[in-house]
């Protein structure tokens, strides 16, 4: 288990009480402060993490109502994570413990999280990086989930607002050296949990036997070889150890290109047909290489067009979709719509939300996503193709797309398990570099590195319940995924064509949701995923309602008929006496709010939130608003 | 009655063809997981290719909602016609049929058969590979034109377009000879503007007979009561109760114990139109209360009325509270000043010194009226593609209802905070008043969240007090383009939609059951939405000669209910008025496109459902083994169980 290391009990660094002051300014926070009698805050560090720095008498502002009240306590930052320790969590209920995060706690920001770091001095907000020659007062922190923290430091001793600020930056900005990550200190410092269960384990397909399971799981053996060629990445380290090729594919050509050129099975349809991936050849200048390149490649396609094969089509993933940029710069602007400083800021873009939101072409993004997964769906299930994806390295576009398909296609992938091991096998295996996409190194600011490519993927996902993740997936790709079009700026007419009857014809079936499912595209079905994206911001809570309402229903109801079971049960064998109530998961189902297991701490009120800002002009219907409700005007056509 | 022979022999060919094709089913098959919500569904066929032709289509069709209620008029048995065969309410009688090329706007001209009665418009396919029905009622007609003239060309460029109230438009093609299009042409007018031809609206020919009656579900007395009224402060009055008092109200009013009669008719002098303040609801507890009126008679003068400044006082005084009265003038400040030109205007802080003026800035008639044409050109036929989301907004609808949803949540929160009362009101307190009072009871008062009780409210706070239904839908009345008309009850609905999406489990109706209210707020077959007051309703003897919507729901319940209600009881319910959880109503607004069709019912419902049948199973179970067992122990011979009852998959009922 996690150990606990225990800091801040020694002399003279003792945390003030964690004092909650509602409505009161600072001032009168800081005059008070001292009175209290102080008590012990702990911080809990992971087995290897190690306490770098650390400010005491920090205010951590509570998001809502202007920022007027505060929580007093120290801010420190260790190897792992900015943490503020002076919350009195011992305030939840039972229900919201048993949903807290054990290892990141509310008021901890791992350093990987922090995405950027703004500074206020004079009531101005402005973005720290490096060395700085003035402190602010106040420090802002916007977190990659999109949690937003402000911290007074207007109380805070000089020396230690310095520590404390200089180490954050440095901490969450300075390029870092791959062995430094605090993964390699935890590994060494924490005991080796290994799965237990292997019937239900995330298959991790870093052996040759894991791809036969998936080859032997969709019935893809009969064409397709798992090959261990690439043992010890002799040939290529992009690739992982183990894949699976055609079975007529002469192993010789793997090592040709290190790997380029060669068609990777992704995953087999119940017909036959199958998803490949190709890393497309280098770059070549003059005539000889390219003949050769070229010569290869007739031979490698005359394999895969040769019978048992389909007849393949090929999806050029690098020039005929989205590109990488695209999908960086929509999802800065994207996130920024949630990363709210105050509620002003809320009430300010709330009347201008919708063409915020359309400026910042994600939701475009997601829709053109699932529509191209769902193009290739239709290949590999109306047409009876193969599909072979074509991308530079096959390690970004090709990683989404895949398992886009695979999601729709493979209802195993639906189940926790089963999507651990897509994202293990599509992403991990799949060599999507992490490391750059999301900038783990900080090797430079350069945004082109960091991409939030498997976020697509991920908006179709949510945290997984008691076994329950299959029926609450399933609804969910059905409405959360299920969303998203713009202009179809795609190939042919006929595919055009192939692709709406196969969309119209799925949908207007009634929908099986252990087989093939297909998300809706249409503009309105595209919504923005509210419980990642509104999780952490007040105003944007319902109280008691959301749709975790229902699903908290759905869980007692089970509950109730799984109890009746066993009382059955217990009937039959003549056991007299009934059990005991088991302990109910969700008591308080009411009380919850649209953000669970989120926010928990944020409900404090039940005073409705009010919007703050005014009407925007109506423009072209002034002259109607200026009219009189009983204004007969019979000529008006 | 006689069915034409020509058409009758094609009709039976046509029939014998879309029966096999709709899975054998007749006109009426459908199956129930895509059953749609709505009564009057444009049916989608499949993709019009061969190999979908054998696929069983028919659950896309979908007729009025209450098959029951239809009777297949059978003539002498000899002549009965499947093909002539469309549902026919009591009380409805055939007018006409006719061939005609349906321009379907999702899969192109199809060819059916109209049929025309004096409720509906029914059309059905006479093609093979579809398994179209249009079942429309005339109600719902707000305009019908001729398209093309005598030197058309064009394929199918000649015929009538008609325009409905439920954001659809409906295209016939019709041939050139003959006089089909005028005939169609006249009858429909006739029939679905029927004041035009003085005509009865069809609610006065419906025979429908129900096992409960709707007129019932409100009884004011009885309301009243429930909210604990009369009491020391609030007294029932029947002042009003020819109408004589104010003729837009109802006859029976509730008042401040304190004000008498001569007060409320010297209030009335200073209210417009009449609308005197009066008691809407009172909380149980801090006994703050909502109260309803019209702007005050201020004008260009500023006029004052003693009367109307110590009424308002007496009615801040009821719960005791030193605190000012809260007085929300739903306008916008800029229009309530201009009503000033016209006579009317607000209650200012000189004349008032003990009440506190709010503006709510919601927009009038007018705007929302061409709000939500503006939604129509995004959603209807195509919804628009590129700019989707700009394009909502552009409509400005969501801002509307983020407004009025806002005005209802101050006004619920400072009675529910016991703060003070509240006095609503706009120009004449009959839509933008009634769409606030209504949804601040419905946060305040869990009562209202159920069948019934939300029945009640839209009888109370709409229908008695005198909401203007039969201008602002324009019942039977051709003139299409009154500027009367506007969509202030559908907002009002769409508002208790977003309520019930961001509530799931707050309310015991489900979205059929709105959009069934909707549907009927056009269809003339019920009286309940019928005329603009109380008085005309009255001397029009609406609830003697005609039906209630509430005894068609009433009568079957189950349909309308939301799986998920759990009933609690002084719950306030606050809905987030932002644009980050309002949503377009898809399934009301886009409900004709058969691409956009959400899933009915949604799988966590579906699964909800399945899980509550389980569990009665279950416990029925239990039950008849505790019987069972209980009886086997002091004499197993005399068990009515036998063995075989023990086993889990018997299941007998005692």
């Amino acid at each position: 288990m996690l150990g606990k290391g225990v800091v801040g009990g020694g002399g003279g660094t003792k945390a003030p009480k964690p004092s909650f002051v509602s409505y009161v300014r600072p001032e009168e926070i800081h005059a008070n402060e001292k009175e209290v009698t102080e008590k012990e805050v702990t911080l809990h560090l992971l087995p290897g993490e190690q306490l770098l720095c650390e400010a005491s008498t920090v205010l951590k502002y509570v998001q809502e109502d202007s920022c007027q009240r505060g929580i007093y306590g120290k801010l420190v930052c260790t190897d792992f994570k900015i943490a503020f320790l002076g919350d009195d969590e011992s305030a939840l209920d039972n229900d919201e413990a048993q949903f807290k995060n054990k290892v990141i706690g509310e008021n901890d920001i791992t350093l990987h999280c922090v995405d950027q770091i703004y500074g206020v001095f004079d009531e101005k907000k402005k973005p720290l990086f490096g060395q700085l020659k003035k402190y602010p007062e106040k420090l802002i922190i916007h977190c990659k989930d999109l949690r937003v923290f402000h911290f007074g430091l207007r109380y805070t001793k000089e020396e230690e607002v310095k520590r404390i600020v200089s180490g954050i930056i440095h901490h969450t900005q300075a390029p870092k050296l791959l062995k430094r990550l605090f993964l390699f200190s935890y590994a060494a410092a924490a005991q080796n949990n290994t799965a237990t269960d292997p019937k239900n384990h995330t298959v991790m397909f870093d052996t040759l036997k894991d791809w036969c399971w998936e080859l032997e799981r969709t019935k893809g053996n009969v064409k397709y070889k798992a090959v261990s060629v690439n043992e010890g990445y002799k040939v290529c380290v992009r690739l992982p150890a183990y894949f699976v090729v055609p079975i007529s594919l002469p192993e010789e050509d793997v090592l040709r290109f290190q790997g380029h050129g060669i068609p990777i099975w992704c995953w087999s349809c119940h017909n036959g047909c199958a998803l490949l991936k190709m890393s497309a050849l280098p770059k070549e200048q003059d005539d000889g290489s390219l003949q050769i390149q070229k010569s290869f490649l007739d031979g490698i396609y005359k394999t895969i067009h040769r019978p048992p094969y389909e007849i393949v089509k090929t999806e050029d993933l690098s020039t005929n979709f989205l590109s990488l940029q695209d999908i960086q710069t929509a999802y800065s602007k994207f996130k920024q719509l949630f990363l709210i400083d105050n509620s002003t800021e809320f009430w300010d873009t709330d009347i201008k939300w919708f063409s915020l939101l359309e400026n910042s072409s994600w939701l475009d993004i997601i829709r053109r996503c699932l529509k191209k997964a769902i193009e290739i769906a239709e290949c590999l299930e109306a047409q009876n193709m193969n599909v072979l994806l074509l991308e530079e390295n096959a390690s970004d576009l090709c990683c989404l797309i895949s398992s886009l398909v695979q999601v729709m296609m493979d209802p195993h992938c639906r189940t926790r398990v089963g999507f651990q091991s897509l994202v293990q096998k599509e992403w991990i295996m799949g060599g999507h570099c992490f490391l750059d996409r999301c900038n783990h190194l900080r090797q430079s600011d350069k945004e082109e590195h960091q991409r939030q490519l498997s976020l697509p993927l991920t908006q179709s996902k949510s945290s997984p319940k008691r076994g329950f993740f299959r029926e609450e997936t399933d609804h969910l790709i059905k409405n959360l995924l299920g969303k998203r079009i713009s202009k179809l700026i795609n190939s042919s007419d006929e595919l055009q064509d192939n692709f709406r009857e196969f969309y119209d014809s799925w949908h207007s079936k009634p929908t099986d949701y252990h087989g093939l499912l297909l998300p809706h595209i249409e503009g309105p079905e595209i919504k923005v995923w509210a419980q990642r994206y509104l999780r952490w911001i007040p105003e944007a809570q319902i109280l008691g309602g959301g749709r975790v309402a229902t699903m908290s229903k759905l869980l007692e109801m089970m509950e109730e008929v799984e109890r009746l079971q066993e009382k059955i049960e217990e009937r039959h064998h003549s056991q007299g006496a009934l059990p005991a109530e088991g302990p109910s998961l969700l008591r308080s189902s009411a009380r919850l709010s649209s953000l669970f297991p989120f926010a928990l701490l944020q409900r404090h009120s039940s005073k409705p939130v009010l919007p703050t800002s005014g009407w925007k002009a109506l423009g072209d219907e002034d002259d109607l608003a200026k009219r009189e409700d009983e204004f007969v005007d019979l000529g008006d056509v | 009655m006689l069915p034409r022979q020509p058409a009758r022999g094609g009709g039976r060919r046509a029939v014998a063809r879309g029966g096999a094709a709709a899975g054998g089913g007749p006109w009426r098959g459908r199956s129930g997981a895509r059953e749609a919500s709505s009564l009057a569904t444009a049916v989608a066929p499949g993709p019009r290719v061969s190999s979908m032709a054998s696929a069983p289509t028919s659950k896309y069709n979908s007729h009025s909602l209450e098959n029951e209620s239809i009777k297949r008029t059978s003539r002498d048995g000899v002549n009965w016609d499947l093909s002539e065969a469309v549902p026919r309410l009591p009380g409805e009688t055939r007018i006409t049929d006719k061939e005609v090329i349906y321009i379907c706007p999702f899969n192109g001209p199809i060819k059916g058969r109209v049929y025309i009665t004096n409720y509906r418009l029914y059309l059905r396919s006479l093609e093979t590979d579809s398994a179209l029905i249009l079942d429309v009622p005339l109600g719902v007609i707000s305009r019908i034109e001729k398209m093309g003239g005598a030197t058309s060309r064009g394929e199918n460029s000649y015929g009538l377009d008609i325009t409905c109230k439920d954001m659809r438009n409906l295209r016939f093609a019709l041939k050139q000879e003959g006089h089909s299009r005028r005939d169609m042409f006249e009858i429909l007018t006739r029939y679905a503007f029927p004041l035009a031809h003085s005509l009865p609206i069809f609610a006065f020919l419906n025979e429908e007979k129900f096992n409960v009656d709707g007129w019932t579900v409100y009884n004011p007395v009885e309301e009243y009561r429930r909210q604990g009224l009369p009491n020391h402060h609030w007294r029932i009055t029947f002042i009003n109760k020819c109408y004589e008092l104010c003729d837009t109200y109802p006859a029976l009013l509730v008042v401040p114990y304190r004000a008498s009669d001569d007060d409320l008719r010297r209030v009335a002098t200073f209210r417009s139109r009449n609308r005197i303040p009066v008691l809407s609801w009172i909380h149980p507890e801090n006994k703050t209360v909502i109260v309803r009126c019209s702007q005050p008679l201020v004008g260009m003068s500023g006029k004052r009325n003693k009367d109307d400044e110590k009424y308002l006082d007496v009615i801040r005084e009821t719960n005791r509270q030193i605190s000012k009265l809260t007085i929300y003038d739903a306008r916008p400040n800029v229009n309530a000043v201009a009503n000033k030109a016209t006579g009317g205007g607000y209650e200012s802080d000189d004349a008032y010194h003990n009440a506190e003026l709010f503006f709510l800035d919601i927009h009038n008639i007018h705007v929302m009226r061409e709000s939500l044409k503006k939604v129509k050109d995004i959603v209807y036929p195509n919804v628009e593609e590129s700019h989707w989301l700009s394009s909502l907004e552009s409509t400005h609808w969501l801002e509307h209802i983020k407004l009025v949803l806002t005005g209802a949540i101050q006004v619920a929160d400072r009675v529910s905070s016991g703060k003070s009362s509240v006095l609503v009101h706009c120009s004449d307190g009959w839509d933008r008043t009634a769409q606030l009072t209504s949804l601040a009871m419905l946060m305040l008062d869990s009562f209202y969240r159920s069948i019934e009780g939300f029945e009640i409210l839209v009888q109370k706070e709409w229908i008695s007090f005198g909401h203007k239904f039969a201008s602002r839908i324009g019942h039977g009345d051709k003139n299409h383009a009154d500027a009367d008309r506007s969509p202030i009850f559908l907002q009002f609905i769409d508002c208790v939609w977003q309520m019930s999406k961001q509530f799931p489990t707050a309310f015991e109706f489900n979205e059929r059951f709105l959009i069934t209210i909707l549907d009927h707020l056009y269809s003339c077959r019920f009286g309940t939405f019928l005329y603009n007051c109380e008085s005309a309703r009255e001397k029009q003897k609406v609830t003697e000669r005609t039906v209630s919507l509430w005894s068609l729901i009433n009568s079957n319940k189950d349909k309308f209910k939301n799986p998920f209600y759990t009933k609690e009881i002084n719950r306030v319910l606050y809905p987030v008025a932002s644009m980050r959880h309002l949503e377009l109503w898809v399934n009301y607004y886009i409900r004709w496109n058969p691409r956009i069709k959400q899933q009915q019912p949604n799988p966590v419902e579906q699964r909800y459902v399945e899980l509550l049948a389980l569990r009665d199973e279950y416990i029925q179970r239990l039950e008849e083994l505790q019987l069972a067992s209980s009886a086997k122990l002091p004499d197993p011979s005399t068990s009515p169980a036998g063995p075989s009852q023990m086993m889990p998959h018997v299941r007998t009922h005692f």
